[in-house]
């Protein structure tokens, strides 16, 4: 199957990105952010939830939530590439929401047939929703959560943002087979506990399961979940390259206006060259990035490989792009008041989550040197 | 059928069709003589006339210089270039050898020659019967192009040119030099003119050419001396004093980013050779033994091999993006990144192919053990020539910094 020329980035993706980088720099411009997010200084913060629910509400009513929702389950079914490009305007404004998480979930849910559906318009409607898989070390490897007498049993460790989210998607192993469920966050037997994390954009939980009665929406989930896993890292690889062009544009903004031995900064080459190398991690990303939303969308034979190379590219600039960052801004880039530890932590956040660069190019290695049978027992 | 078919106009599908049967009776199949991994490492005159044959033979075809109009020797047609290079490409024919004529000359000469000029001058481009070089470069102008003190100095409707050029190269087989010189030694820029330049016809009246030996131990660059080398006016391109505008019209085709398509043979070489990337790395490691295991098992070899490889695919996929407009926010920052990218993943992939070799590395083109025939340690000396020719590295990022960035100039 071969991949369009334009990636399949029609003139709706391109409304749809334009619509949503106005939308957030609007309701809430980096000022207003860093105001809600990080208005206390206290180095030990109490693990909380720092969002506007009424941005939210805009965005499901604007249709955000419905647009990869498969024409099927109720929703609109835009190209994954869409999907890619207003979650790149979501990382350059580092918008606290579900977003992320709520189209992840989607990816997985689209990929469940007829199971999916009820969920799905859920999502359509405006449920938002989380992921629960990850064992206390990160690894995404169902089994943190068991299927005990036909009921959840365990704790999922680092949910994203399930402080926002209504539903969440547990995968959990029933006699060692991933098999997937749907869940109120609201049941009994279900415990939220946040995590204090860095990112202040962003909330984090550990979700218990304590003899949950759900919904079980797939029998045989290994499947689902490993054809959805390449989308889950495009998705967030979209948020970080978003985020990286805020760390980029706003450096260059500094090193135009600051001056230092009488010349802007940008004038010295050990800073220009810096500039550019960020530039250059960025393009080499979003390129990369776009390339894997299309072949999820017009080739998925490759699109384990390209997803691969997006987070793991994605990861090394997210942290080169907000490193330099704070390192250009000299003193001021160190200093609270100053927006960039915003993208910075964020960016920490999303470089480690879904797999670090190391390890998404592990991955590659076996899928490429080892052939795939090694590569799925690894 | 291709995606870059699916797009086709009526014409270049027209012209795909045509291109594609030319190919299937035209290619000249296995060389009969060891092609170099580049034209600007052709050392021998048997490989020259080699490709130059092939070249001409193209030509005749309709498959050079084909978005060119007729009068100049052109093919008249419009965005069909991109079709006959992707069909030549995928069919790995031999490479053009007249490289430099058809990737800086020919456009600053068509865009900037007087008419009768361009009619004397393309047509003989295209077929690659006159081999064209470059004369830039100064001992003491390399990055600081605008630097160049060849003195041309007026004498009637002529010009009297002396001078050193450095590292240029073919010219040993070239006929026609494009050159950046002096005509006025009170200002910088302002200061440049741009000729045309026959040398081949004026050996030992006015141009000496000396061939550098490269590092490589390769030949393939020179020095090109001039001693009142006698021009006429008419081969001046543009204006008197206009030289540094259309320097930046050569430069800017030579960094891939000019509108006008390059064109582009297959990277067919001879059996001895071998193409830089990183699928070719991963290979030599899976046959390269390490210890117990292959080099290909070491966690950090494998790391960066394929760390070589995303690097390839991104540049690869930027030439899509270029054509996107809404996933870009600068139309040069994707165009200017080219010549870059290119040369510096070349550089750091036959980096790594040493590394994978091992000690192994060290042994060259004339040792009977040499690994893949000592074509890595060759091609990673070469490719100091990539990050250095056409403005090096460093000056890529202030142009990309300035131009693409908006930060304050150097200069």
């Amino acid at each position: 199957m071969a991949q369009p020329k334009n990636y399949g980035f029609e003139e709706e993706a391109g409304m749809l990105k334009d619509g949503a980088r106005r939308f957030f720099a609007e309701k809430l411009p980096v000022d207003q952010l860093h105001a809600l997010v990080a208005d206390a200084y206290v180095p030990e913060r109490a693990p909380e939830v720092k969002w506007r629910k009424e941005l939210w509400d805009e965005m499901v009513a604007l249709g955000w939530t419905s647009l990869a929702v498969p024409e099927s389950a109720g929703g609109v079914g835009m190209p994954w590439v869409a999907v890619a490009a207003l979650l790149e305007e979501n990382g350059r404004a580092a918008f606290p929401s579900p977003l992320l998480t709520t189209l992840q979930a989607t990816a997985v849910l689209s990929h469940c047939g007829q199971a999916g559906e009820a969920a799905l318009a859920e999502v359509a409607g405006g449920c938002a929703a989380t992921i629960a898989v990850m064992d206390p070390a990160g690894s995404a490897v169902p089994g943190a959560v068991k299927v005990v007498d036909g009921k959840l049993m365990g704790t999922a460790s680092f949910v994203q943002d399930a402080g926002k989210c209504d539903s969440v998607l547990v995968v959990a192993t029933d006699e060692g087979e991933p098999t997937l469920f749907w869940v109120k966050l609201a049941s009994d037997g279900v415990e939220v506990r946040q995590d204090a994390i860095i990112d202040l954009t962003r909330d984090q939980a550990r979700v218990s399961f304590d003899g949950v009665a759900a919904d079980r929406i797939e029998t045989h989930g290994a499947a689902a979940w490993d054809a959805a896993l390449p989308t889950l890292w495009m998705l967030l690889s979209a948020d970080m390259v978003g985020a990286a062009e805020w760390l980029l544009q706003t450096t260059v903004e500094y090193a135009q206006q600051r001056k230092q031995f009488d010349r802007s900064l940008g004038f010295f080459q050990a800073v220009k060259h810096d500039l550019v190398n960020v530039m250059i991690a960025i393009d080499e990303s979003k390129s990369l990035l776009y390339s894997a939303a299309c072949a999820i969308d017009h080739e998925p034979e490759r699109a384990r490989e390209l997803a691969h190379m997006a987070k793991s590219s994605a990861s090394d600039t997210a942290a080169f792009a907000a490193g330099r960052t704070v390192q250009m801004h000299g003193g001021i880039g160190f200093t609270w008041e100053c927006y960039v530890h915003l993208y910075f932590k964020r960016q920490k956040h999303s470089q480690l989550l879904w797999g670090d660069a190391a390890w998404h190019r592990a991955a590659l290695a076996a899928l490429l040197l080892d052939g795939p049978s090694a590569a799925a027992a690894a | 059928m291709s995606d870059s078919e699916r797009k086709d106009t009526a014409e270049q599908a027209e012209f795909r069709r045509y291109c594609k049967a030319w190919i299937a009776d035209n290619h000249p199949g296995e060389p009969t003589v060891r092609l170099p991994l580049s034209p600007l490492e052709i050392m021998t005159p048997e490989q020259m006339a080699y490709l130059q044959s092939w070249q001409k033979s193209a030509y005749d075809a309709g498959l050079v210089g084909c978005d060119y109009p007729k009068e100049v020797g052109g093919g008249g047609r419009k965005d069909c270039q991109r079709v006959a290079n992707e069909e030549l490409v995928a069919a790995r024919t031999p490479y053009y050898p007249n490289v430099i004529g058809l990737g800086m000359a020919a456009p600053t000469v068509f865009h900037h020659g007087k008419e009768a000029l361009k009619q004397q001058l393309l047509p003989r481009l295209f077929s690659g019967e006159d081999i064209w070089c470059q004369g830039f470069s100064e001992p003491g102008a390399g990055s600081d192009l605008a630097n160049v003190q060849t003195f041309a100095e007026p004498k009637g409707d002529k010009w009297i040119i002396n001078g050193h050029k450095v590292w240029t190269s073919l010219a040993h087989f070239a006929e026609w030099m494009i050159i950046l010189l002096r005509t006025d030694k009170g200002h910088k820029y302002e200061g440049l003119s741009y000729f045309v330049v026959p040398i081949a016809s004026a050996l030992g009246k006015g141009v000496t050419v000396k061939p550098l030996i490269k590092m490589t131990g390769e030949t393939g660059f020179n020095e090109v001396l001039f001693e009142n080398l006698e021009v006429d006016d008419s081969f001046r391109l543009d204006e008197l004093g206009k030289g540094w505008q259309v320097a930046m019209t050569t430069l800017l085709h030579e960094r891939g980013a000019g509108e006008l398509v390059t064109p582009r043979a297959g990277g067919l070489k001879s059996e001895s050779s071998l193409s830089i990337s990183s699928r070719n790395v991963m290979d030599l490691a899976t046959k390269t033994p390490r210890g117990a295991q292959q080099a290909s098992d070491d966690p950090l070899l494998r790391d960066r091999m394929v760390r070589q490889l995303i690097r390839e695919e991104a540049l690869k996929e930027h030439q899509r993006r270029s054509r996107v407009p809404a996933l870009i926010d600068h139309p040069m920052r994707l165009p200017l990144q080219n010549k870059l990218l290119a040369s510096e993943i070349a550089q750091d992939t036959a980096a790594l192919a040493l590394e994978v070799e091992g000690p192994a590395a060290s042994l060259y083109l004339a040792d009977e053990n040499a690994p893949a025939r000592g074509q890595w340690p060759l091609a990673y000396m070469n490719s100091y020539g990539m990050t250095i020719a056409a403005g090096t590295s460093e000056i890529q990022r202030n142009i990309l910094g300035e131009r693409v960035l908006g930060l304050a100039k150097s200069k």
